[in-house]
């Protein structure tokens, strides 16, 4: 009996990780899945009933306005963080003399919350008290910037929370993937007679490729799952022009009692992702093999 | 080629090279610290508001220092006004939420330091295949599963309680964890392994005296990694507890959001502050490892 | 008019000296190896030639011109790389005429010149590839193409063949050697490997801490090395250093050692200074290749010693033998038995001999 322990410990070891996983993350999407497809309202009913929760879903005006806030923002947050990313990777590459301080100052919005961070520029873009004050004292007398309670402007007061959040993280990703390149490279460059410019626009970036990839792939993901920034900063408001999908599920779940349709919801947020993560997983994997 | 090396060009060479670096270099600068202020800017804000008092919060602007480091909404953010029901504070929910982040930060690394142990020095026929299995719980979107764990915690008899938050953070904290450690431990020479089985160790002692010993910073990586995590969790908090079992960002967003007659701003500013001062700190001081797990734990695929 | 010039140059990195008041000089299609253990200064030199690196003290000339103070791209030189340094998001034609598009040479005379090194060097098939497409050989190929194609003044090396495996490495400084009498380059070429130096170079700079212990042909190197690290740098197994005492009688000059009563007459040897030389304390340094089991020459000085290793390395073998209590190495053809723990006769060639004072450590 001890040798069959002995044997099979490992396995045995793993089995709760692997059980969990298996229950709470398989299982449990699965039962979204299938709940998707029922009409279940308050409570969660088992008969199927096909595909009338996603037919519900993709004629909902909320749920068209949830995308179309995750597209807008999606891009704006990409472009944002890559570049300002970049930027200072690049600038921090120079041998700085405060390299530490700054990478600090960069860094930290990361160790906050959404939440914290939602509070923070909520204050700050205070259509009374915050920016447009701050200017309008300053002199500007028709200064406005009233973004957090304006229907079309609101979506951008997310990005820029957004953005100051994230973006030091795609700052330490490529600053880390411009390091890793050896140097003898830049001297080839050097003697070639490259002008620094040249050599980070015709030879370091285009070898960031990997790290374009990895941080393009985090921050959709970063993206899909917004969910706290919005309740913090918006709550999906003014109305619900800022509201997403993340929002949508939650709200349709637990305030409006349509089980069913926030399962529909759920499983769409679950295909975007998956569409990302799995050919992403799939290209890393099997670089890691080809080694 | 030749004509390049001409004595007067040298010297004009030079110079030209001397001013358009210095140039350069304060452009550098400049734009690195104009960043700076982007970042540093909302902290800022956050602490300069959090010691006013609301007369001056009307009078001034945003960036304007307090006359005087007033530290009453501090005490108000954290302890509440004193009087009874409609007084929400701070405090009972900071402690929710270390009840919660310490065994869940313990379970999940610890069940990850197992999993990858074994994921990487007791290979077996499929175990890529497992690894997968597993890293698949890093990216899913938490919407997926909220209404079945909803359900479940019902069930279970643990919904709205911290209990009941350990579970759920335990859980979905194992695929990074595993990711983690399993990262780390490929690294480690099987030769070790080796040479502890052919000594005659068993599973458990080369665990605990070889491996573990040598952990200690993929440990801290998690550590932060998961407490950050978990300590700024909102979704799962929200949704799976209400009233007295919530962690602190429910109770700091439900403090802010809530209309009583005047808004206080500066107990806003306040509450915040405290609700992100663990992670911050942890930040501080071991930054370094918080971004270590950052580039090559969560990258590398 | 020196291709290469280096004037009193010194170079420290914080409070350590990295180089120390080196004087070098280098004619045109010269092939000048610098070579020495890591953390000698080699490269350190090497980069301070090509300009990737900054001088304290003392200047570099290329052609009579200063360029001390000059950018790398225009010093006309091109460096190849231990590692090869091919960018690797470019494909072989795009890495080959990087250069001469930053020196905005005219689109002709880019494809005149990538036409006829690509030939030359037969990558001609590989131009549409990328380096991880290609061999370890193929992109030091590539590598060396790029640097000939910009017909820089001088070529410089650093250690391009450490990274190759045994066999590659012989191919390829042989393709080295050939390109150089071809085209009669000048070249600095940096390697810690002696064999290599002493294949490929005209003139050899050996150093150590900073400092050229000597700079001459390869046959002077080995022949007569002019101190105890040169002697013993050179030469697989190294020469032999026994430590003894010259003594002087009128014109003879004999060496010997405690111990044994060998003395060892030392004539037609070429002493700088042949005063005070009785009781100076020496090394006597001979090759291993140079003590033979049956006398070759007259002047052959036959000497009895008790033989203790023998190292079969396929056509030699390296035999260890007790002199007075130091070893003393010999090699031999591997066809040749001698027995172990019996004592042999050997024969030192005298000719081949250096003398070095003990204390200074240099030649005599």
């Amino acid at each position: 009996m001890f040798k069959w322990l002995e044997k099979n410990l490992p396995k045995i070891v793993m089995a709760p990780a692997v059980g969990l996983i298996g229950w709470f993350v398989y299982g449990f999407v699965l039962w979204t899945l299938y709940i998707s497809f029922t009409n279940s309202k308050i409570l969660p009913k088992y008969e199927l009933w096909g595909v009338g929760q996603y037919v519900k879903l993709w004629a909902s005006r909320k749920w068209l306005i949830s995308v179309d806030n995750l597209l807008v923002f999606t891009a704006l947050f990409l472009i944002f963080c890559i570049v300002i990313g970049i930027i200072l990777a690049i600038f921090l590459d120079q041998k700085i003399r405060a390299e530490g301080v700054l990478r600090t100052i960069y860094l930290y919005p990361m160790a906050l919350s959404f939440i914290v961070t939602g509070t923070a520029w909520k204050w700050i873009l205070n259509p009374s008290l915050g920016l447009q004050k701050m200017f309008i004292d300053w002199g500007f007398e028709n200064f406005t910037f009233d973004w957090l309670v304006n229907r079309e402007m609101a979506i951008y007061t997310i990005v820029i929370a957004g953005v100051w959040q994230s973006a030091g993280f795609v700052m330490a990703l490529f600053l880390a993937g411009l390091r890793s390149v050896e140097d003898e490279i830049v001297k080839a460059a050097k003697i070639d007679g490259a002008g620094l410019f040249t050599v980070y626009w015709k030879i370091l970036l285009p070898m960031m490729r990997p790290v374009f990839f990895t941080s393009f792939v985090i921050l959709v993901h970063i993206s899909i799952k917004s969910y706290d920034l919005i309740v913090a900063l918006t709550q999906g408001g003014p109305g619900i022009s800022t509201t997403m999908p993340a929002l949508f599920m939650t709200q349709a779940a637990f305030h409006k009692s349509q089980v069913g349709l926030s399962a529909a919801s759920a499983m769409m947020m679950f295909m975007a992702v998956a569409a990302v993560i799995i050919p992403y997983l799939y290209s890393e994997l099997r670089r890691e093999n080809a080694r | 080629m030749q004509d390049n090396l001409r004595a007067s060009s040298y010297k004009q060479l030079e110079q030209k090279s001397k001013y358009t670096n210095m140039f350069l270099r304060w452009f550098l600068y400049f734009v690195l610290i104009l960043f700076a202020s982007y970042f540093i800017f909302p902290l800022y804000v956050m602490v300069v508001t959090s010691l006013k008092t609301m007369e001056e919060i009307r009078q001034g602007t945003l960036l304007t220092w307090p006359s005087s480091l007033n530290f009453d909404s501090w005490l108000v953010a954290w302890g509440g006004r004193g009087y009874g029901a409609g007084d929400t504070f701070l405090r009972p929910y900071f402690w929710n939420s270390i009840k919660m982040v310490v065994p869940a930060v313990f379970f999940s690394t610890f069940i990850g330091a197992m999993t990858g142990y074994v994921l990487t020095k007791w290979r077996f026929k499929g175990d890529q295949w497992v690894f997968l299995f597993l890293l698949f719980g890093c990216f899913i979107p938490f919407q997926a599963i909220l209404l079945p764990m909803a359900r479940t915690l019902g069930v279970l008899g643990i919904s709205n309680s911290v209990i009941g938050l350990v579970l759920v953070h335990t859980v979905y904290g194992i695929p990074f964890t595993t990711l983690f450690f399993r990262n780390y431990y490929v690294s480690v020479p099987t030769e070790l392994v080796k040479a502890a089985r052919i000594d005659g160790a068993g599973f458990f002692k080369i665990f605990f005296k070889i491996l573990l010993p040598i952990s200690a910073p993929i440990i801290v990586v998690t550590v932060i990694w998961q407490f950050t995590q978990i300590w700024n969790d909102f979704l799962f908090g929200s949704t799976f507890s209400f009233g007295e079992a919530a962690p602190i960002q429910v109770a700091l967003n439900n403090m802010v959001l809530s209309s009583t007659s005047v808004k206080e701003y500066n107990v806003d500013m306040a509450s915040a502050i405290i609700a992100g001062i663990p992670t911050l700190i942890v930040y501080v001081l071991a930054g370094k490892y918080f971004i270590r797990g950052l580039t090559s734990g969560a990258v590398k695929g | 008019m020196k291709t290469l010039k280096i004037e009193e140059l010194s170079k420290n990195f914080g409070s350590t000296e990295v180089l120390r008041k080196i004087n070098l000089e280098i004619d045109e299609g010269n092939f000048l190896v610098l070579l020495g253990p890591s953390g000698c200064g080699k490269s350190t030199l090497l980069n301070i030639i090509a300009g990737l690196e900054t001088i304290n003290e003392g200047s570099v000339y290329i052609d009579d011109y200063n360029v001390s103070k000059v950018e790398p791209k225009d010093r006309n030189i091109a460096m190849v790389f231990q590692s090869y340094a091919l960018y690797p998001s470019m494909n072989v034609r795009e890495n080959m005429i990087f250069g001469l598009k930053q020196a905005k040479v005219s689109k002709e005379k880019i494809e005149e010149q990538l036409e006829k090194v690509s030939k030359f060097l037969q990558v001609d098939a590989l131009l549409e590839r990328k380096p991880s497409q290609l061999s370890g050989g193929q992109r030091q190929r590539v590598a060396i193409g790029r640097a000939l194609v910009r017909e820089p003044r001088i070529f410089l090396f650093d250690e391009p063949l450490s990274n190759l495996d045994a066999k590659l490495r012989v191919e390829m400084r042989r393709e080295i050697k050939k390109l150089h009498q071809q085209l009669k380059t000048t070249v600095v070429y940096v390697t810690h490997d002696q064999t290599e130096a002493m294949s490929l170079g005209t003139k050899i700079a050996i150093m150590n801490h900073g400092v050229i212990q000597q700079n001459d042909t390869p046959e002077n190197i080995y022949n007569k090395p002019s101190n105890t690290f040169v002697a013993d740098f050179i030469g697989s197994p190294s020469m032999n250093l026994i430590k003894g005492k010259l003594s002087q009688d009128n014109d003879k000059i004999y060496f010997s050692t405690e111990g044994k009563n060998f003395n060892i007459p030392i004539n037609n040897y070429n002493f700088d200074n042949t005063s005070q030389l009785d009781n100076k304390e020496v090394c006597f340094g001979i090759r291993p290749e140079h003590i033979y089991f049956k006398k070759s020459n007259e002047n052959d000085f036959e000497i009895t010693l008790r033989a203790e290793l023998s190292e079969y390395i396929g056509h030699e073998q390296i035999m260890t033998f007790d002199y007075a209590n130091q070893e003393l190495l010999a090699k031999f053809p591997s066809t040749i038995k001698i027995e172990l723990n019996k004592e042999t006769k050997l024969y030192f060639d005298l000719t081949q001999i250096s003398i070095f004072d003990s204390n200074t450590k240099e030649r005599l």
